[in-house]
């Protein structure tokens, strides 16, 4: 299927390791989609921990009114890496590599369709991480300018370091490397599938993979052509953003959230794509509505393309943009609270499994509707111009992508680990990891929400002591030192499991998608041979043969 | 505890009703959505691997139900959003107008009568004020929380707000737009009078001296004026390095320059780098100082010099 170069051997360990036939050559030069994704997974945790650690020392520094515990400068390149760490090269990449390592064994497949251009997204992304990063030993240090870089600020005269250069370049290598994963993504589901898996029998994390994939090829462009024009600004003199020569600081603005804001569906689609896999299996029962899922992803892939603007409420766009793009906010509630009650409704009847994956996955239902509830609220632009650029809308966000995309990824580690690696990750730790995410992060981020309706502004290096605020920054700032923690079993958790966990077996969870087919972690090929598919849950119905979930499509 | 900050203006109000029923709204889902979870979680609980479930994919009614309201209720809270976004937008024909400049880092407010105010915006109890703004170098956001309103200052265009002021104190001005290093100390007063004082400030000759300015003495003059013009925004005086350099021990030493030349800092240098900042630029600092001509009379000036000097 895929042709390998040839002088390196093929590798067949599950983990890259130093002790491998050929050392790390072997991945490096690696167009297998399995090792493409561990090489996503375990990149992406290295950044979550420098991230985590950028996360940290924000909140020493706001620990109390007036803490000179950092410099302003650093501060903010320490906020600015943060943000764009965590979304760039957190979370997306680690959605975009648990989907090339599933999307092939869900849907039955030996590769992905471009398994060339597989490798290549990945060393984009790779290396337009060490580009961002090698800011910080430049002498004019890492970029500062926020993680949406608003212009004129993050250009000449205002910015004369190199920071925004190697972020705008950084983030442009990997933003082709996730057009090429959309594109691969998109092909690879369309004109892929074993025989039987039509497109109302894939999995739902693959329908959801397959409109984020269509999102990353329609929008990464957009911002791909603002940060070639922010690079002709800053490096050849051009003036697309620098209003003091005719240039236009909201055209910047309407680049950015045009990608920005369908931006954060990619990092939450697939996310809800794998509660949709966890809830079902550990209630043993199918999804609740299977069909009103799928199609309110399309809805919310579209609708996330003309909502842009709610991001620019303050900034006095004309009263119809206003209220179109509040409208169009709201509305784009309503397919995410279907989905949230369709999982709710799929636990009801079950028999459900209370193991590390289902925890994290109950406890998204709840984190994220408070980010959704919060979001419906500042779609409406009164209430948006009080708290917009508040710590309320710190503690939104983070609701929505910690509460919501981060603790799916955990879930999803949880439950696919055993089958990247062989290995079960320990419940004793797991419910530790669990329980001190819970506390932490809630601590963290909730009070924010009072701090912001108080008005203390964001992405401010330091506060006066205004009456409370001192006290509920210290609350939050001990909240993540517990989240800190958390990391740390986590961390620890995925070690010493790779070591001592215990064997998995090829479907620990009894689930019935594909991936759970063949051996853990799965072969070389992936399969020897692919299971009939006559319905959504493949190996249910060769586990009850006589009660399958389609009638008619007894196995005989 | 006041999490919700005091109202004193004719809008808050307004926006502090809406925010309670979206509040209440979300509170009600919430509750509903959590109940039903953790009920099904204590239920369904799984207590042994071979017990059996049953098979049950959905149900169409049901689906509609859960679509058709919660629309509902969306396209009710967007109308009473849209009434209040149009009154907070259209501001009364007889508001007086004040012209704000937001730069790296300080507000400035000009009045219809030529007066000039730094950081402080005077305003008049229950007089509606609109204020046309702009931003001469990055994008700022001017923001009173105790008014409920904000609105960004743009380069290269006009943005405006109104409010009518309905209550006499003192309250915060934040800057809400990340616009660089000195963003956080980008701070301000809006100063709300009673009509007899407005009136007394309006005639007085000095934006904010009071009677008993006068008569401080200059070192204690320079000191409150270091911090009223935002000064302290930039310079420090314990020695610490923010924007600019620290006035710290400064006076009588010599000051190295971005040209290598060192020149030496004493009466006239000081008056020079307020009036004519970017004559001289200290080496290791961006040109960004704003220039002080026609804000700080000859006599803050010297105020500003004797308080530098005692700074040891
Ligand atoms: C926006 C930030 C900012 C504000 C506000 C500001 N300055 Fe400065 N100031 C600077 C910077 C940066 C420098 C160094 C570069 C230069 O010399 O222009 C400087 C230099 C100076 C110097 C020369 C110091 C030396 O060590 O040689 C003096 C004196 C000074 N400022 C006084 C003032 C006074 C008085 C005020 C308030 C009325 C003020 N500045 C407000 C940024 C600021
Ligand atoms: C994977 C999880 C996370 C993601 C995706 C994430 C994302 C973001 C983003 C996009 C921003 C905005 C950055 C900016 O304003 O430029 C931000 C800000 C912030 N984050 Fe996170 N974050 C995560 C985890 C955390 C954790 C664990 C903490 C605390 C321990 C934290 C604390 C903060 C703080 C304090 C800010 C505000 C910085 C400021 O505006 O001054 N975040 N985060
Ligand atoms: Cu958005
Ligand atoms: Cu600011």
């Amino acid at each position: 299927m895929s042709s390998r170069i040839p002088i390196v051997p093929e590798n067949t360990i599950p983990l890259p390791s130093l002790k491998a036939n050929n050392g790390l050559l072997s991945w490096v030069a690696s167009v297998d989609h399995k090792q493409i994704g561990i090489m996503y997974l375990i990149i992406t945790l290295v950044y979550f921990l420098l991230g985590g650690l950028e996360a940290l020392l924000i909140r020493v520094q706001l620990a109390h009114p007036g803490n000179d515990f950092l410099t302003p400068e650093t501060y903010n390149q320490l906020f600015t890496m943060h943000g764009t760490t965590m979304i760039f090269f957190v979370v997306m990449p680690f959605l975009i590599g648990v989907g090339v390592y599933l999307l092939p064994l869900m849907i039955g497949a030996r590769d992905m369709a471009f398994p060339r251009l597989n490798a290549l997204s990945f060393w984009l992304f790779f290396f337009g991480g060490i580009l961002l990063y090698y800011s910080f030993f430049t002498q004019s240090g890492a970029p500062d300018v926020g993680w949406f870089a608003y212009a004129p600020l993050s250009e000449k005269p205002f910015s004369l370091n190199k920071g925004p250069t190697y972020w705008a370049l950084g983030l442009l290598a990997s933003g082709i490397g996730s057009v090429a994963s959309g594109l691969n993504n998109v092909v690879t589901i369309l004109t892929m599938r074993t025989p039987g898996m039509t497109m109302r029998r894939i999995p739902l994390f693959v329908w959801m993979m397959l409109v984020t994939s269509l999102l990353l090829v329609f929008v990464i462009p957009i911002i791909t052509a603002a940060f070639a024009m922010m690079l002709l600004d800053s490096l050849l003199g051009a003036t697309f953003f620098t209003p003091a020569h005719g240039g236009s600081a909201i055209l910047w603005q309407h680049f950015f959230w045009g990608f920005g804001h369908p931006e954060v569906y990619i990092l939450i689609l697939p996310a809800f794509g794998i509660i949709s896999e966890v809830i079902p299996v550990f209630s043993r029962k199918p999804i609740y509505g299977y069909e009103f899922v799928a199609a309110s992803t399309v809805a919310i892939g579209l609708l996330s393309l003309g909502v842009w603007a709610h991001h620019m409420f303050a900034v006095g766009l004309g009263n119809v943009a206003n209220a179109y793009f509040s409208l169009a906010s709201m509305l784009i509630a309503i397919p995410t609270g279907i989905k949230v009650l369709n999982w709710v409704a799929t636990m009801w009847g079950g028999r459900i499994n209370f193991a590390t994956p289902m925890l994290f996955a109950t406890a998204f239902i709840i984190e994220f509707v408070i980010g959704g509830l919060t979001g419906v609220a500042i779609a409406s632009v009164p209430i948006d111009w009080v708290v917009t650029d508040s710590y309320f809308i710190v503690a939104h966000f983070h609701y929505a992508i910690f509460g919501g995309s981060v603790f799916a990824i955990f879930a999803g580690v949880y439950y696919w680990f055993p089958k990247f690696t062989g290995r079960m990750l320990s419940e004793t730790l797991g419910k530790w990891h669990f329980w001190l995410t819970v506390i932490g992060f809630n601590m963290t981020f909730f009070i924010q929400h009072f701090l912001g309706v108080m008005g203390m502004p964001r992405r401010t290096y330091t506060y006066y002591d205004m009456p409370y605020w001192g006290s509920m920054n210290l609350i939050s700032t001990i909240g993540a030192m517990i989240l800190g923690l958390s990391v740390i079993v986590f961390v620890w958790n995925i070690l010493a499991s790779l070591r001592h966990g215990k064997p998995a077996g090829d479907n620990p969870w009894n689930a019935w998608t594909l991936e759970w087919a063949t051996t853990s972690p799965a072969a070389v090929e992936n399969f020897e041979l692919v299971p009939p598919v006559r319905g959504r849950r493949p190996l249910w119905d060769l586990a009850y043969p006589d009660m399958p979930d389609e009638p008619g499509a007894k196995i005989v | 505890m006041t999490w919700i900050p005091e109202v004193a203006s004719n809008l808050a109000s307004k926006v502090d009703g809406l925010l309670i029923l979206i509040t209440l709204l979300s509170l009600v889902f919430f509750i509903l959505i959590t109940v039903v979870l953790v009920y099904f979680a204590i239920k369904y609980r799984r207590k042994r691997e071979d017990e059996e479930t049953p098979y049950i994919t959905g149900n169409e009614p049901l689906e509609i139900i859960w679509t058709v309201i919660p629309s509902i209720l969306l396209i009710i809270l967007f109308v009473y959003g849209y009434v209040v976004f149009k009154d907070m937008r259209t501001p009364p024909e007889d508001a007086l107008e004040v012209t704000v400049e937001g730069k790296q880092w300080l507000w400035t407010f000009d009045y219809y009568n030529g007066k000039k105010t730094i950081n402080e915006l005077y305003v008049q109890h229950n007089r509606p004020v609109r204020l046309v703004m702009e931003a001469p170098d990055v994008l700022h956001s001017f923001f009173v929380p105790a008014f409920r309103v904000k609105q960004d200052l743009v380069p290269g265009r006009y943005t405006q707000l109104w409010f009518t002021p309905t209550k006499i104190g003192t309250f915060d001005i934040f800057c809400a737009e990340y616009c660089g290093t000195g963003h956080s100390a980008m701070l301000g007063k809006v100063i709300v009078l009673s009509p007899e004082a407005y009136e007394i400030w309006e005639k007085g000759v000095k934006a904010d001296e009071g009677a008993g300015v006068a008569s401080l003495p200059p070192a204690e003059l320079g000191e409150k004026i270091y911090k009223e013009k935002g000064c302290n925004a930039c310079h420090s005086v314990d020695g610490s390095v923010l924007v600019g350099p620290s006035f710290k021990g400064i006076f009588g030493h010599a000051a190295v320059m971005q040209d290598g030349s060192s020149v030496n800092v004493d009466e006239n240098y000081i008056k020079q780098s307020i009036i004519e900042p970017q004559a001289h630029v200290v080496k290791g600092f961006q040109p960004v100082m704003p220039s002080f001509k026609g804000i700080l009379s000859d006599e803050e000036v010297t105020a500003l010099v004797a308080y530098i000097k005692t700074l040891k």
